[in-house]
């Protein structure tokens, strides 16, 4: 049967104290935060205590917040005991100026592409990755497509009344 | 082979390796694949592969635009099986709205699920086929797979990138038409599907050709991501049909085929089964959707006003339902703030969607959980050792799409 959020969260508690922060219940959910030093410390005691052992990486991302000073970049974890059948994310914050993450490469073969994918879009530097190099752009590019600041063309018509929408 | 008494020269070409160039554009890699190999002999010592080439932007795409707009982004993601990615999208809208669909759209949208499973599996294992040489199967079934898409097209106007389904439920009901199309897949299909079984199952020359290659246990295939049919023909049961059920899959009865050593056989052979499984899903679907009577019949879509478009009489002719087009159109509805991940079975595998709102027009962030993406970086581990014709077939036996993986 399933993990409880509570019980997950009180786990990581008497582990780790007030370095594990944040918890929220987001559709379900349970969702924390951890300070990025201690990201692996984290991922390694989730998956070896075995009353949790959230042994199976579903997904790894970034995202960018360019309005939180000195966390301005996430790296969002997506982790599932199979067998208990609970999922749960957890998140580091990084500043950018300094986007240096310890990987997860150790522990979970299938973060190797992952975090290549960050790097390749957010510019996450993740520290120990065995070949931290671009995947999907062109080797070539000298800049980090997905943050907010480089926006897409704007959509909306230059022509439309803004007051008439409720934007002014 | 023997050669202790043959003695090579210093600098003999059979003690060099030589690297060829396997893709990006080849006809055996089904697909936009590069992958540099080094061989000795037929035997490939390593492989280093290079995918984006069709890389899209999805996701910074995704930000500048509404909810229902993303929907054909989504088509583009695994084309052999779009129907899945675009109700895994309107499932994710709907968490994030706290959206209830009716159980009749759930059940409609359960039986164009696993019409597309059964495609994507379809065109899947006949791709094995043809790579081991049996090419007559995979043109055969493609006349079986031109029903479903007759059917797609009766449901939703297209069918390879199909843009099916809307927020709440299905854009317009099902029509007889389709129901009858139905019919005849599921009475058509078992038969075709025997026969692609007795093509190749028992086959010796496949099975030699299969049996063995490209093998993963399920340790290194759960750390290397693997979900789907990999996974299962690995020896773990795991489905998210199953572990987190989505429109009203609890409802069906079915199993979860799974395999053993996780070889290109093994996953044949989960594929075949799982399509065996998919027929018993739609024709419990099915009839429940035929038990619905009456008004029952005609529900096709949950009561989302902020979503789901209204009907075009009404446009014309009342004020409300002409205010909600356009706003809707014009993407000017405030989702609510919320971080969700939702994720649903996809043809090779869990296909997530992670969205954060932040109370915006347009997700703040989307990003795609692409199945082939993650479990394609076994392959060099995969092919290891051997022969280079192996290494096509096994790539073709993991269900690589490009466009799912580049995104």
């Amino acid at each position: 049967m399933a993990i409880s959020n509570e019980y997950i969260q009180q786990k990581l508690t008497e582990k780790f104290g007030d370095q594990v922060f944040n918890f929220e219940d987001t559709y379900g959910m349970l969702c924390f935060e951890a300070p990025k030093e201690l990201n692996l410390k984290v991922l390694q005691y989730l998956y070896d205590e075995p009353s949790l052992g959230f042994q199976f990486l579903t997904d790894l991302c970034g995202v960018n917040y360019p309005e939180m000073a000195n966390r301005e970049l996430a790296v969002v974890y997506h982790l599932h005991n199979l067998v208990e059948n609970t999922r749960l994310r957890f998140k580091v914050f990084t500043p950018v100026a300094t986007p240096d993450v310890f990987t997860a490469t150790q522990l979970f073969s299938s973060a190797n592409w992952m975090e290549r994918e960050t790097y390749d879009f957010f510019g996450v530097n993740f520290v120990g990755h065995p070949n931290l190099k671009r995947i999907l752009n062109v080797d070539e590019m000298d800049y980090f497509p997905l943050r907010k600041e480089y926006p897409l063309e704007d959509q909306t018509r230059i022509d439309k009344d803004d007051e008439m929408f409720g934007r002014g | 082979m023997s050669d202790h008494n043959i003695t090579l020269a210093e600098d003999a070409i059979e003690r060099k390796t030589t690297t060829i160039n396997l893709g990006p554009t080849h006809p055996a890699t089904h697909g936009v694949f590069q992958n540099i190999m080094e061989l000795d002999g037929e035997r490939v010592i390593s492989s280093d592969q290079t995918v984006g080439y069709i890389h899209r932007a999805f996701e910074k795409l995704a930000e500048r635009r509404p909810l229902y707009q993303i929907t054909p982004i989504t088509d583009r993601l695994n084309y052999c099986s779009s129907p899945i990615n675009n109700m895994g999208w309107h499932l994710t809208c709907e968490k994030l709205l706290g959206v209830q669909t009716p159980k009749r759209v759930d059940y409609l949208r359960v039986i164009i699920m696993e019409l597309a499973r059964i495609a994507d599996h379809l065109i899947c294992n006949s791709i094995v086929g043809v790579d081991a040489g049996a090419f007559t199967g995979f043109l055969y079934v493609m006349q079986y797979r031109e029903l479903i898409y007759e059917i797609y097209e009766e449901v939703c106007g297209s069918r390879l990138t199909t843009n099916i389904g809307r927020i709440g439920g299905f854009e317009r009901n099902f029509t007889n038409t389709a129901f009858t199309k139905l019919e005849k897949f599921l009475k058509e299909y078992p038969v075709a599907l025997g026969e692609l079984e007795s093509l190749l199952t028992r086959n010796r020359i496949f099975m030699e050709r299969t049996i063995g290659g490209g093998p993963i246990s399920a340790e290194r295939a759960l750390n290397y991501g693997f979900t789907g049919p990999n996974l299962r023909a690995a020896g773990v049961d795991y489905d998210v049909r199953v572990h987190s059920p989505y429109s009203s899959y609890q409802d069906f009865e079915f199993e979860i085929p799974v395999g053993k050593t996780g070889d290109n056989y093994d996953r044949f052979l989960v594929r075949n089964q799982e399509m065996w499984q998919s027929m018993r899903i739609i024709q419990q679907a099915y009839n429940k959707v035929q038990a619905f009577k009456g008004t029952d019949a005609e529900v096709y879509h949950a009561d989302v006003p902020e979503y789901y478009l209204p009907k075009k009489e009404d446009v014309y002719t009342k004020m409300e339902a002409l205010i909600w087009h356009f706003k809707i159109i014009m993407g000017e509805v405030d989702m609510p703030k919320g971080e969700v991940y939702q994720s649903v079975e996809g043809g090779n595998g869990e296909l997530g969607f992670y969205m954060i709102s932040d109370g915006g027009r347009t997700p703040f962030r989307l990003h795609f959980r692409r199945p082939c993406f993650i479990y394609y970086q076994a392959y060099p581990e995969l092919v290891k050792d051997s022969m280079l014709s192996d290494a096509i077939l096994t790539m073709s036996s993991l269900n690589l799409i490009a466009g799912e993986l580049d995104a």
